[in-house]
């Protein structure tokens, strides 16, 4: 495989919660001593992204998927680890040179209604990052390339002048990727762009997408919940489970041979409409807090696999087959239990 | 004659634009033990069917036409005292924001025995224990420790089951769930869901669930109403819908679904153009028709009605061309 | 589609104002008395400021309608045998001015500070809000007297008549700008988490850009809403100011001064110096009041859908 695009190696984000000064000050057995309060929103995850793919990530709500998105956008900076674009670290650079970065990777926002700026017409949203990064580009040009992207989007450039809060949430949508689109990038980070939106919707957008990458050559790093959706455009998913990745495989074969025992129930809650009635696999125990990881596997208290070592000892996200490029983080997959 | 019945519908905001007709023409039946799904866009008009059964349309709203038949009753000639005697006792809703039902700052003990004690005269002791049987009925473990909990310390999941729990204290003959899970995670969905059937067929009540998520609806319910623009479009069995669907624009709802609907070679999902008009909008003929590919010039005049289908019965659709040729 | 857009949120803030009984009568009254003070050279009799024409033998004369009353002078005149009504007129000119002018300072600081100290956050929020504390626990007055007094020490007393409306304008500026920096923070605070913001630092965009360009023009319907109290609370505090003699100097009354210049001969029978003044004062901060009220349940972006 050539560099991926993108990778992300080891990569720890928290998030300080404790809040000012005086509320770390506890007082623990007679001694006074600052404390902080931590959410672990994720914890170690190594990741590549090949260059033209759509990896998935796929978790349930909280697990860090989109913490872990924006620290690979530059919008957080990482607790420790690495992340590297085409071989260049990135997330040490200063804002300035991350410019030339901003070009190559933009990102799309779940919610249509809140990722447009309300004050500004579709015209200045879209002409904003393209004045922006090419100063020397002239009136007509931008005029052109605007109308372009509309067209593209399936958005009539003659309404370039609305504002948001005279579109649908649809539309919205479209001119949320129109403007991911506008400085030409080669990665999309593309977090839950469909969720907010009707079925009736969602596939016109998940079309657009899958057109785009077409046309252009995209690479997508596709954040969702959405099983159903992962399935149809992904061509590699990550399962996250509090802040770790517990199963990285390519789409036919995590659903054909779900390994990890989060995915397996992952797999058998998805409602399914021919209405098959299915065992759904029911989760025991409680769902734990970032704040307070439980120790070895994260999913050792939900796990009806989980022994003594799992309490223990984190797994390693290991190989699982030399037949199948999946990897899997279980004592009990690499034991040979499962 | 079914426990519930609505008949021609009408509800209408009053906006200062003019009237905007959340409802057209809306019936349908529930009876005991029935699980009924409601479908369709945002905006359809599902959360306002369920609103105005408990006749709680807000404001610039009001039912306009039609009547609502429970157990015999007229719900909607009913004074809001002798209403709030059904609500949440006989007919109970849930919606899909626990916090909404449950007060942050009032342990869930405290909130479930005042419900009962509003509609029973019992005492605290023993709406206490019917507190405590409904939450074990949620699969709440150890539910005598949890009632001295406030709503915060539970996780969503739980907090869902609790309302679930809050809204079974009465034994109402109806639950209407106002998307129930669409903010929790499939694992919990799949739990609630799982809990919602269990209890129709053990309390023999009847379930109106109202969802956008066909895949919820087709596991769940038994009969499922398709709403497009505050009118009813199409009413089948859950699975003669999902297997063969005959309004166009369901058609389209089932193909647009990720891994459902054939794909061409390119690997696209099937889409319906266009977005549902605003209510404000519609267009004249088959409020469909805009993003129709079967629109012929009929559909642009006229209005289909909800007929039934030869040779199908509990079906019925709302489409000119439905069941014809034209369609296949 | 500028003028569509401004039409639709036009044509709404006119329709809930026609439909506002009380809006309408304020707006209507505010109006005219902002109208009054603005032409006030025109409308007014008299110049009260030009001595010459000022007869100290004039002095006290009551409103016109009384048996004593001079048909010259409608409400009469005061102690110096100024026309009240004229002097009313200039008083208001200058409250105004001065309310307006403040207003502008407040909003200005507390703009900046609310912005700031809301989108970096951290120690930045806690020093900025930290020192809008300790200014709103100083009282105007406080800062009145400190300001007057350095300014009297600097300039001497006669100058400092000249300068009174400057002076007075930085003194209520400085003294009330944290209520904009909180109104300001606490909205930028709800604007800068939602996704147009992450959007725009995806693009690059440096802070100072997607804080002006970006958040600011979404927090200003607060804004407005407050500006509208805040101009009837500097004209208020200026009137206290000068009732308690820190504020505009007798040759040059606002309404203010001129109520507390009246108040010492309420108990000699000449009642009319102080009340018409108040009168004024009390329609004009009430009808400011409404209309900010008014203005806060239209802007309120829950009542205000799309
Ligand atoms: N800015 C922040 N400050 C503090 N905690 C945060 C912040 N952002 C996220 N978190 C916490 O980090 C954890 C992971 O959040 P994240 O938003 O990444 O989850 P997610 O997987 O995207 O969930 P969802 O599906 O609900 O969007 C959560 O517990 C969240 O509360
Ligand atoms: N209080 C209200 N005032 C004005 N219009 C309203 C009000 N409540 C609902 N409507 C309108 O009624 C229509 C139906 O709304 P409803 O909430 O039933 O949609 P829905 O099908 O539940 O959609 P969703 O899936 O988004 O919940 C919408 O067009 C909405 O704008
Ligand atoms: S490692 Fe153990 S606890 Fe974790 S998923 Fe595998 S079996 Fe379950
Ligand atoms: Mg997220
Ligand atoms: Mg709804």
């Amino acid at each position: 495989m050539s560099t991926p695009i993108v990778k992300i190696e080891n990569l720890y984000k928290y998030f300080d919660i404790s809040g000012g000064f005086l509320e770390k000050l506890q007082i623990r057995s007679g001694k006074i001593s600052l404390h902080t309060t931590e959410v672990k929103a994720v914890n170690g995850v190594s990741l590549e992204v090949a260059s033209g793919e759509t990896l998935a990530v796929v978790g349930e709500s909280g697990c860090g998927k989109s913490t872990l998105a924006r620290t690979v956008m530059g919008l957080y900076p990482p607790t420790s680890g690495k992340v590297l674009y085409r071989g260049e670290r990135i997330d040490t650079l200063s804002a300035r040179q991350m410019l030339p970065y901003r070009q190559r990777m933009q990102m799309i926002f779940q919610d249509p209604y809140a990722s447009l700026n309300p004050r500004k017409s579709v015209r200045s949203t879209l002409e904003e990052p393209l004045r922006f990064h090419r100063k020397k580009i002239s009136s007509k040009e931008v005029d052109e390339r605007l109308a372009e992207v509309m067209e593209q989007v399936g958005v009539n450039p003659a309404w370039r002048d609305r504002f948001p809060h005279e579109f649908s949430g649809g539309q919205r949508q479209r001119i949320a990727i129109a403007r991911a689109l506008v400085i030409d990038p080669e990665f999309i980070v593309a977090d839950e762009p469909v969720s907010a939106l009707d079925v009736s919707i969602q596939a016109q957008i998940l079309n657009l997408m899958m057109d785009a990458q077409d046309e252009r050559g995209l690479t997508y790093l596709f954040i969702t919940h959405d099983l159903s959706v992962v399935r149809h455009v992904a061509s590699r998913v990550a399962v996250m489970y509090l802040g770790t990745l517990c199963e990285l495989s390519v789409t036919r074969e995590l659903y054909e041979t779900p390994r990890h025992p989060y995915t397996q129930a992952l797999l058998s809650a998805i409602p399914r409409v021919d209405g098959k009635k299915q065992n759904h696999i029911k989760l025991p125990g409680e769902i734990p807090t970032p704040i307070d990881l439980p120790s070895g596997c994260v999913f050792h208290g939900r796990c009806i696999h989980a022994d003594e070592r799992c309490k223990r000892e984190s797994p390693q996200l290991l190989k699982v087959s030399d037949s199948s490029g999946s990897l899997v983080a279980c004592h009990g997959v690499a034991e040979g239990r499962l | 004659m079914s426990l519930l019945e609505v008949n021609n519908l009408e509800v209408i905001f009053a906006l200062r634009h003019g009237d905007l007709v959340a409802l057209n023409d809306v019936s349908f039946t529930l009876d005991k033990r029935e699980r009924l799904g409601v479908v369709g866009e945002s905006g359809a008009g599902k959360s306002v069917t369920g609103f105005a059964v408990i006749n709680l349309i807000s404001k610039p709203g009001r039912i306009s036409k039609g009547t609502i038949l429970f157990d015999g009753k007229r719900l909607d000639r009913l004074s809001e005292r002798e209403m709030r005697h059904i609500r949440g006792n006989r007919i109970a809703m849930i919606f899909q924001d626990p916090m909404m039902t449950l007060n942050p700052v009032l342990t869930i003990g405290t909130q479930m025995v005042e419900t009962l004690r509003a509609h029973r005269k019992i005492s605290k002791k023993d709406a206490a224990k019917i507190a405590i049987a409904k939450l074990e009925l949620v699969h709440i473990p150890s539910p005598e420790r949890r009632l001295a909990q406030y709503p915060h310390e539970f996780s969503g999941g739980m907090r869902q089951r609790i309302v679930i729990a809050i809204a079974l204290l009465t034994d109402p003959a109806i639950i209407i769930a106002d998307e129930p899970t669409t903010a929790l995670d499939v694992t919990i969905q799949a739990e609630i869901m799982d809990l919602l059937l269990e209890l129709c067929n053990t309390q023999d009540m009847g379930l109106m669930l109202i969802t956008h998520d066909l895949g919820v609806v087709a596991e769940v319910t038994e009969r499922v109403m398709v709403m497009y623009a505050g009118k009813v479009i199409e009413v089948a069995k859950t699975s003669d819908l999902v297997a063969s669907p005959m309004h166009p624009y369901t058609k389209g709802l089932i193909n647009a679904l990720p891994g459902h609907g054939e794909c061409d070679e390119e690997n696209r999902l099937q889409q319906i153009p266009g977005s549902m008009p605003n209510l404000t909008e519609i267009a004249p003929g088959c409020s469909f028709h805009p993003r129709c590919e079967f629109c012929q010039d009929i559909c642009t005049r006229e209005v289909p009605e909800l007929r039934s289908l030869a040779g199908m019965d509990e079906r019925k659709v709302s489409c000119h061309f439905a069941g014809t040729e034209q369609m296949q | 589609m500028q003028t569509r857009r401004q039409k639709i949120k036009e044509s709404y803030l006119l329709y809930s104002f026609k439909r506002d009984k009380v809006a309408m009568v304020s707006f209507t009254i505010l109006a005219i008395l902002l109208l009054a003070a603005l032409f006030a050279p025109l409308l007014a009799p008299y110049n009260p400021y030009d001595t010459a024409s000022i007869d100290i033998m004039d002095s006290e004369i009551p409103p016109s309608w009384t048996e004593e009353g001079d048909s010259r002078f409608f409400l009469g005149t005061d102690i110096q045998g100024r026309d009240l009504v004229s002097t009313m007129l200039y008083g208001l000119r200058i409250s105004v001015m001065i309310g307006i002018g403040a207003v502008i300072l407040q909003a200005l600081i507390g703009i900046a500070v609310g912005l700031v100290s809301g989108y970096f956050g951290g120690r930045i929020d806690a020093v900025l809000m930290r020192i809008a504390d300790v200014q709103l626990s100083f009282s105007t007055l406080m800062v009145a007297i400190i300001v007057s007094a350095i300014v009297q020490i600097a300039f001497g007393v006669g100058r400092y008549e000249q300068l009174a409306v400057p002076i007075l304008i930085v003194i209520i500026g400085i003294a009330e700008w944290p209520q904009y920096a909180r109104t300001v923070r606490a909205s930028v605070l709800g604007e800068k988490n939602k996704e147009y913001v992450e959007a725009a630092r995806v693009i690059g965009l440096d802070s100072r850009r997607i804080m002006f360009s970006h958040i600011l023009p979404n927090t200003l319907s607060p804004v407005l809403v407050i500006s509208t109290v805040q101009v009837a609370n500097a004209v208020m505090s200026e009137a206290a100011l000068s009732f308690l003699g820190l504020g505009m100097p007798v040759t040059k009354p606002s309404i203010g001064s001129l109520i507390d210049a009246g108040f010492e001969y309420i108990f000699s029978g000449a009642w009319w110096i102080t009340f018409f003044p108040a009168v004024l004062l009390i329609v004009f901060i009430l009808v400011i009041n409404l209309l900010g009220d008014w203005l806060r349940d239209v802007l309120n972006p829950k009542l205000y859908k799309g």
